[in-house]
This record gives structure tokens, C-alpha cells and sequence, in this order.
């Protein structure tokens, strides 16, 4: 922040960041839970917390899991928990549920099928109220992300809220995003529909032991290779195209294909790294990282425009579009020129 | 920052298995504004020390209908203590006879919400009793 918080305030944020980055990264639970909630607030402390952090991050898997509400993501992600556990990874989880538009608050009840680790001083399981932002996801679940990856987490799991056909915001946060499926949840024009699928990079058909999940999962394999063969063709000449995900059958609550599961998710990670280090560009993360900054942009032009400078002048920007005097795209122009100094409204 | 949501804990400590009282006060919290965690039946008080740190709430309420409460609440208070989290503040709800309250309070639950107490009340009591996250 550049303006509304004091010198001596942000200096004492500067400090109380470091010390609760220092802390976390020493493996101290209770500094890294303070800490994400001073993320998830986005306070001076957090932000400057994250200052120190993020040049650290970088090498955990972030895995996206995502699907429609009750087709088992919190169920399969506590089953993947305990997969990753058996190799001994630390692992933390990051569930997101939905904030009510009208009052605020919230029920984050993801925990309830994960309690299984709540004894288990490697595994860190932390919800999060989506608090306005769309997509699935709170706004602070990328830097709270960023968090767990610089304290020493390499599998993070990213389970969205319950979504529907079209939140695909997971996609450009995580590595890799799951996509989970209960059987019966719809036919072959479900599964060629744009959107939700069109993001997987795995497709799990979870409840695998219902009937008809066979079914379903094959279903889903033909549709979702539906055209592959143009795929090159299509590359060469610079069309995009979708990915092309494996479909796995899993039961998360007896651990059938979890094994596999991991593995696959594994073996993802592992191509990108190579990929990477071969010196490609990791298309992922440089989406994630525009998106980020845009999102912070945003932020940031909003405050400085309130800072008592400047804020005179935009309440008169906005009462000209308001008043149909000025249209909202020339306002916008001009608010940029407010910011860079070069003019006065009005 | 001050207008962020108050972050409540509801748990259920012990063998009973009966918990509509806890998700009806869960929904009506999150109806007055609150961040609610439910963690569903049968924790164990590490269990819920676990989940109070790691979500890093600000309330941990305990609802309790097993008669278990003098044994599981005081294990609940001093684990939480042992962990650092002495600021956060602790109720319980459920089937709690009034010679038992003392003891309780002694052994750090803020406040025994009996039967028939509204969500309302609940909701007052944690606002104003609730640590001040400035100095935290």
C-alpha cells in the first residue's frame, strides 16, 4: 500500500510478517495458521509476509480438485492425503466453500471427511470461505497457496467449491487440475458440452463401486477423444485445442484407484518438470501469474483512487457516468490519467 | 482488519451421536454473519485442537449431549492451551446440569449454553466476548 497506513503501522506489519514467515518456515503450525489468515485478510502483514515468501515457492505440485457439489472431492482429496502420506510427503489441503452473498458468512464444512488426519502433524488442512470472488475459489487462494509451497509443502491440494458447469478458474491456479465426476450425473451431450471438462487434465469417475460408473467412464473416454487426431494438425497451425485427459475410475471411501490416482498425478508433475527444465515456458504458470497481477493491479488502482488525493475527483468520475454525461470507458481513461498525475477532472 | 468474519469452530466432542443442535446453531451462526467450521461427529479433543489451530478460528464452541462433558471439555481447554491458542474463546451447548457450570467456567469455558437458548443470544455473546485481533 502506498498510502493509508502509516509509517511506523507499516514497519510493525513488516516485522510481524517476518516473524511469522520465519516461524512458519521452522515447521511452527501456529505462526503458518496466523499467517494464512493475515493472507486470506490481506493485511500489510500478510503482504509482507508474501514479500518474503514467494521468491521460496515454487516447487510444491499444486493440484486443483473440482466437480459439482457431492460427487466426492473432499472424500477423494482425504484419500489422496493418506496415499501421499504412505511415501511420506507433507501434504496440505486448502477447501473452499461457499460464502453466503447475503449475509457473509459461511459453513466450510470440507473438514468433515478429512478427519481422519486431524492427528497427523504433516498434514495441514485449511478451509477457506470463498468471500465474494466467483470461480470457485476465494482471491486469496493462490497466496495462500504460495504460502504452504514456501514453507515446505510439495503436494498442495486446491479443492474448489462445488461447481457447476463453467467455473474453470482452478485451472489457471493449479499444476493440475482434477476433475471429479459422480456416475449418473450425465450423458455423452454432458460430457462434449464446453467448459468444467474442457479444463481436466484427469477426469476421476469417483464412486466407482455405483452401477453404471464403468459406463459412465467410458463415456466419458470417447467423447473426450473425440477429434484427437486433428490435434496436430491443429497445433501446427496455431489453433488451440483441449486437452485430451485420462479418465480413471476411482471409490474414494474404500481407496479403489486412489494408488493409481496419485501416481498419475504424479507422473503429470514430473513431465512438467522436465518439461521445464528443458527451458519450456510453463504455460500454467505464467497464466497463473498474469492473473495474479491483474488481480492485484485491480486492487491497487482501487485504493490509490480512494486515498484522499485523489478520491474527490474520481466520486466526480463516477457521478458524470452516473449521470450519463461521460461514458464509462472515457471515465476509466481518464481515473488512469488521475493516477499518473497528468490531469485534474473537471 | 475489523469487518472480516468472526471464524467459529463447531464441534462435537465424544460418543453421542446426535448432532441437529450443532448444525442448526452452525447454520443460524452463518445466517448472523459468521464463518463456520463443522467437523462432524465424534471428535477427539486433539482432533479439535487441531482443527481450532489450523483454521486458526477465534471461537471454538462444543456441543456435548454424552454426560462426557467434565471428562472431554477440560481435556479440549488445556489442549488448546498447550498449543498457544489461550485467546481463543470456548463455549458449549447441549445437556449440561447447572451444578456443573462452575467447575466448567474454572476450567475455561466462557459460557454454557443451555436448551432453548436462542441463536440470537449465542451469537451477541460471542460478539461481545469475542479477542480482538489486533494485538493477537
Amino acid at each position: 500500500m502506498t498510502g493509508g497506513v502509516s509509517e511506523p503501522a507499516r514497519s510493525q506489519a513488516a516485522k510481524r510478517g517476518r516473524d511469522l514467515a520465519e516461524r512458519a518456515r521452522a515447521g511452527e503450525r501456529r505462526p503458518l495458521a496466523r499467517l494464512l489468515t493475515e493472507v486470506e485478510d490481506r493485511t500489510p502483514t500478510g503482504e509482507a509476509a508474501l514479500r518474503i515468501l514467494y521468491p521460496l515457492a515454487g516447487a510444491a505440485h499444486l493440484v486443483g480438485v473440482t466437480g459439482a457439489p457431492g460427487s466426492g472431492k473432499s472424500t477423494l482429496v482425504a484419500a489422496l492425503v493418506g496415499q501421499a502420506r504412505r511415501d511420506g510427503r507433507r501434504v496440505a489441503v486448502l477447501a473452499i466453500d461457499p460464502s453466503s452473498p447475503i449475509t457473509g458468512g459461511a459453513i466450510l464444512g470440507d473438514r468433515v471427511r478429512m478427519q481422519a488426519h486431524a492427528g497427523d502433524r504433516d498434514v495441514f488442512i485449511r478451509s477457506m470461505a470463498s468471500r465474494g470472488h466467483a470461480g470457485g475459489l476465494a482471491a486469496a487462494t493462490v497466496a495462500a497457496a504460495a504460502v504452504f509451497d514456501a514453507v515446505g509443502f510439495p503436494l498442495v491440494f486446491i479443492e474448489t467449491v462445488g461447481t457447476g458447469q463453467a467455473e474453470v478458474e482452478v485451472a489457471a491456479i493449479a499444476d493440475t487440475t482434477v476433475v471429479v465426476q459422480a456416475p449418473e450425473m450425465g450423458d455423452e451431450v454432458q460430457a462434449i458440452k464446453a467448459g468444467l471438462l474442457e479444463v481436466a487434465d484427469l477426469v476421476v469417475v469417483n464412486k466407482g463401486d455405483r452401477p453404471g460408473a464403468h459406463r459412465a467412464a467410458a463415456q466419458l473416454r470417447a467423447m473426450l477423444t473425440v477429434g484427437r487426431e486433428n490435434d496436430r494438425v491443429a497445433a501446427e497451425s496455431g489453433r488451440p485445442r483441449p486437452k485430451r485427459p485420462d479418465v480413471l475410475l476411482a471409490t474414494a471411501l474404500s481407496g479403489e484407484g486412489v494408488p493409481e490416482l496419485l501416481a498419475a498425478l504424479d507422473r503429470r508433475e514430473a513431465a512438467r518438470r522436465a518439461a521445464t527444465d528443458d527451458g519450456e515456458v510453463d504455460a500454467t504458470r505464467l497464466i497463473r501469474a498474469r492473473a495474479q497481477l491483474h488481480g492485484i493491479l485491480g486492487e491497487r488502482v482501487r485504493a490509490r483512487l480512494a486515498e484522499p488525493a485523489l478520491e474527490a475527483d474520481t466520486a466526480l468520475l463516477v457521478r458524470a457516468v452516473a449521470d450519463h454525461e461521460l461514458d464509462p470507458y472515457a471515465a476509466a481513461d481518464r481515473a488512469l490519467d488521475l493516477l499518473a498525475g497528468r490531469s485534474r477532472v473537471g | 482488519m475489523s469487518d472480516r468474519p468472526i471464524k467459529v469452530l463447531i464441534a462435537k466432542p465424544g460418543l453421542d451421536g446426535h448432532d441437529r443442535g450443532a448444525k442448526v446453531l452452525a447454520r443460524g451462526l452463518r445466517d448472523e454473519g459468521f464463518e463456520v467450521i463443522y467437523t462432524g461427529l465424534r471428535q477427539t479433543p486433539e482432533m479439535i485442537v487441531t482443527a481450532a489451530l489450523q483454521e486458526d478460528v477465534d471461537v471454538v464452541g462444543l456441543s456435548i449431549l454424552s454426560g462426557a462433558h467434565m471428562t472431554l471439555l477440560p481435556k479440549i481447554t488445556a489442549g488448546l492451551k498447550a498449543e498457544g491458542l489461550d485467546d481463543v474463546l470456548v463455549t458449549a451447548g447441549g445437556i449440561i446440569p447447572d451444578d456443573d457450570i462452575a467447575a466448567l467456567k474454572a476450567a475455561g469455558i466462557a459460557a454454557v449454553f443451555g436448551p432453548g437458548t436462542t441463536i440470537a443470544r449465542v451469537a451477541e455473546f460471542i460478539r461481545a466476548n469475542v479477542r480482538s485481533r489486533a494485538g493477537a
